[in-house]
């Protein structure tokens, strides 16, 4: 079949224009995921080189109730994780999206501001925050100096404080995006069709902001579940999650092959987490 | 006639600014009302001010002889087909109609049968399932009547709900809109800033200008006896001359026009003691023949002739636009029907006789 842009411009050309990219994706997406499918089905020896053979006995160790429990754990963690920043999340990009055009973008720039600075240092900032002679009891004893505070640093509480903490604005995002596009006239005739508040939110609003609660589940969920910095800054590795066991199967058990068929297993759960997302988002924007 | 809907003394201000200034209004059960006017006039204010999308500065609104001042939209027994229809893009088009009477707790069964009944009226069967966007912008504003309708309001606001369809079906669903509104004997307030549209629809026309009511009359009234200079301006096409009396008796008042024209005009239609005024005058109501043709000549009533030479003629099909300029100057724009194709043809250059009914002078008191 001939098609109208190959007149316009010789294949070549275009193939030629597409080069950088398909040569970045190549060298930075294409080639580490081989590399990491074929070092999933490898062995390594007794120094931890990796030993070309072919074996499923990595993915079969990946499914030990050990690991299925940290998978299971990271899961959920990154699930309550997403149901606070939509919790938290929503009611300011309503806020944001809803104000008048000349605040918006003053109040997305609010957002922005804290990202200006290294996330290990807002993490650390949050250690500081949260230890036992931190700012956050040092305020309690001000108000109540007999009280014992809390000892939040290196529990899961703190874990998902730190997640929600650094999320939160990939939360916001989206679903700021579909607010401001919804039209208020929408709004004014449910209301005027006799929806009181409530009923206004529950079957016009959500409904037509679900794309960016999706498009925002899946920044945060995905990342979320993988997450290791913040497990190990904020919970002390007391806790782990899979992020940190494949970064521990690769920096210090020196077993690739198995770190590498845990993130295989891993990338399978996004793909499949990012294909109900999409449809769903698809399903949801059609009539736009 | 009942009143249905009762402004009282409203008043509304955003910031500095009145968009509505001390409106009262009475708008009569089963009335099709038009708030008639420029953009920016408070047309659409004083409609959601019925709606209940605002509240006034001051003043009361009542809907059926209740006081809804303070209510919710939600509360309020009205509904609105809105300017860009609004319709949820996420339902269907029987869901979309059906929204307001899930709102309104209506039986399911019940529901689907207004439903149908609802989308029967307004022509648009079968079409149930679809989405807003498969559907065309003449059909998106059927949805937008019929899920309005369902409701049974006491009252149905529209907010120009015309404006964004091609000439042709404008012109079809002005007729329909007056048809479902006899048949169903809802009072319908309807804005537009289109005339043509508010004198076609409408019973009664309230002409808005700078946040007040200019004039409030049938649509006869609104074009034949415009009470303001804004209100010839804006309804029709007027020739609006300043006039000084020249001199007066009991019947009649001459009076000279811009441009050196003398006329006369009823006393009647004269205001009390007023030296200047200004006379709004129709481009149809001047009678023009040529000078040669004495058999066309004016019907005897008229009591005001001149003769005046073409300027400029315009083809408009059904009709001729003429500019005519009288011998001492008055340049006057004059409609002539285009009656027969064997009748007579105008064309610039030519002298021509005309007539004009004094009672057909309108005399607006000057500003």
């Amino acid at each position: 079949m001939k098609s109208a842009p190959d007149r316009r411009t010789p294949r070549w050309r275009a193939w030629l224009l597409l080069t950088p990219m398909i040569a970045w994706l190549v060298l930075f997406v294409v080639a580490p995921t081989a590399i990491l499918l074929v070092y999933s089905f490898c062995e390594r020896d007794e120094v931890g080189r990796v030993v070309f053979t072919f074996s499923l006995e990595n993915y079969r160790r990946v499914f030990d109730p050990i690991y299925l429990r940290i998978f299971a754990r990271s899961v959920g963690y990154a699930g309550l994780t997403t149901v606070i920043c939509i919790l938290a999340g929503y009611p300011v990009a309503y806020c944001i999206g809803r104000a008048r055009e000349e605040w918006r973008h003053r109040l997305l720039l609010l957002l922005m501001v804290p990202c200006w600075t290294s996330f290990l240092i807002r993490t650390y900032a949050w250690i500081t925050i949260l230890k036992e002679e931190g700012l956050l009891n040092g305020l309690i004893r001000l108000v109540a100096p007999t009280a014992t505070g809390f000892d939040l640093m290196y529990t899961p509480t703190a874990v998902v404080i730190g997640l929600v903490y650094a999320y939160l604005p990939f939360m916001i995002l989206p679903i700021y995006g579909s607010v401001e596009k919804l039209d208020g006239a929408l709004i004014e005739a449910a209301h005027d069709l006799g929806a009181g508040p409530l009923r206004v939110f529950s079957s016009v609003i959500i409904p037509l902001t679900l794309p960016g609660i999706a498009a925002g589940t899946l920044l945060v969920f995905v990342p979320a579940v993988g997450m290791f910095a913040i497990t190990d800054l904020m919970g002390g590795a007391r806790v782990p999650l899979i992020g940190n066991v494949i970064q521990n199967q690769f920096l210090v058990a020196r077993d690739w092959p198995f770190g590498a068929a845990l993130g295989a297993v891993f990338m399978g759960l996004f793909a499949l987490t990012y294909w109900i997302l999409l449809r769903l988002g698809a399903r949801e924007e059609d009539p736009a | 006639m009942a009143t249905m809907v009762h402004l009282r003394g409203v008043t509304k201000r955003f910031g500095t600014f009145d968009a509505v200034r001390d409106v009262s209004l009475e708008v009569g059960a089963g009335e099709f009302l038009t708030l008639l006017g420029p953009s920016g006039c408070g047309k659409t204010t004083l409609l959601r001010l019925m709606a209940g999308f605002e509240a006034p500065t001051v003043g009361t609104v009542e809907i059926g002889g209740q006081d809804v001042t303070r209510l919710p939209p939600y509360r309020r027994p009205v509904n609105q087909v809105f300017q860009s229809y609004a319709l949820f893009p996420h339902l269907t088009v029987a869901e979309n109609v059906g929204f307001g009477l899930r709102m309104q707790r209506v039986a399911a069964a019940e529901g689907q049968a207004r439903v149908r009944e609802a989308l029967a009226l307004v022509s648009l069967d079968g079409l149930d399932a679809r989405r807003p966007h498969q559907l065309s912008g003449g059909q998106r504003q059927r949805v937008a009547l019929a899920r309005a309708l369902v409701c049974r309001p006491k009252v149905l606001l529209l907010d120009e709900p015309l404006s964004a369809l091609d000439a042709k079906l404008r012109r079809a669903m002005q007729l329909e809109l007056k048809r479902l509104q006899r048949q169903l004997g809802i009072t319908f307030v309807f804005v537009t800033h289109d005339q043509e549209e508010a004198l076609t629809m409408s019973d009664r026309i309230a002409i808005v200008h700078e946040g007040r009511i200019e004039q409030l009359g049938t649509a006869h009234e609104i074009y034949h006896r415009p009470a303001t200079r804004f209100a010839a301006d804006f309804v029709g096409q007027a020739n609006l001359l300043e006039a000084r009396v020249l001199l007066q008796d009991e019947a009649q008042v001459r009076v000279s026009v811009t441009g050196g024209l003398e006329l006369t005009v009823p006393r009647a239609a004269w205001p009390a003691g007023a030296m200047k005024a200004l006379i709004a005058m129709r481009p149809e109501k001047v009678h023009v023949s040529r000078l040669a043709n004495p058999a066309a000549a004016p019907a005897a009533a008229a009591t005001n002739l001149f003769e005046a030479r073409i300027e400029e003629e315009i083809f408009q099909g059904a009709t001729d636009q003429l500019v005519i300029v009288t011998a001492t100057g008055t340049r006057l724009s004059v409609v002539v029907a285009n009656e027969s194709a064997y009748g007579e043809i105008f064309h610039a250059g030519d002298h021509v006789s005309c007539a004009l009914h004094a009672d057909d002078l309108v005399v607006v008191p000057a500003e």
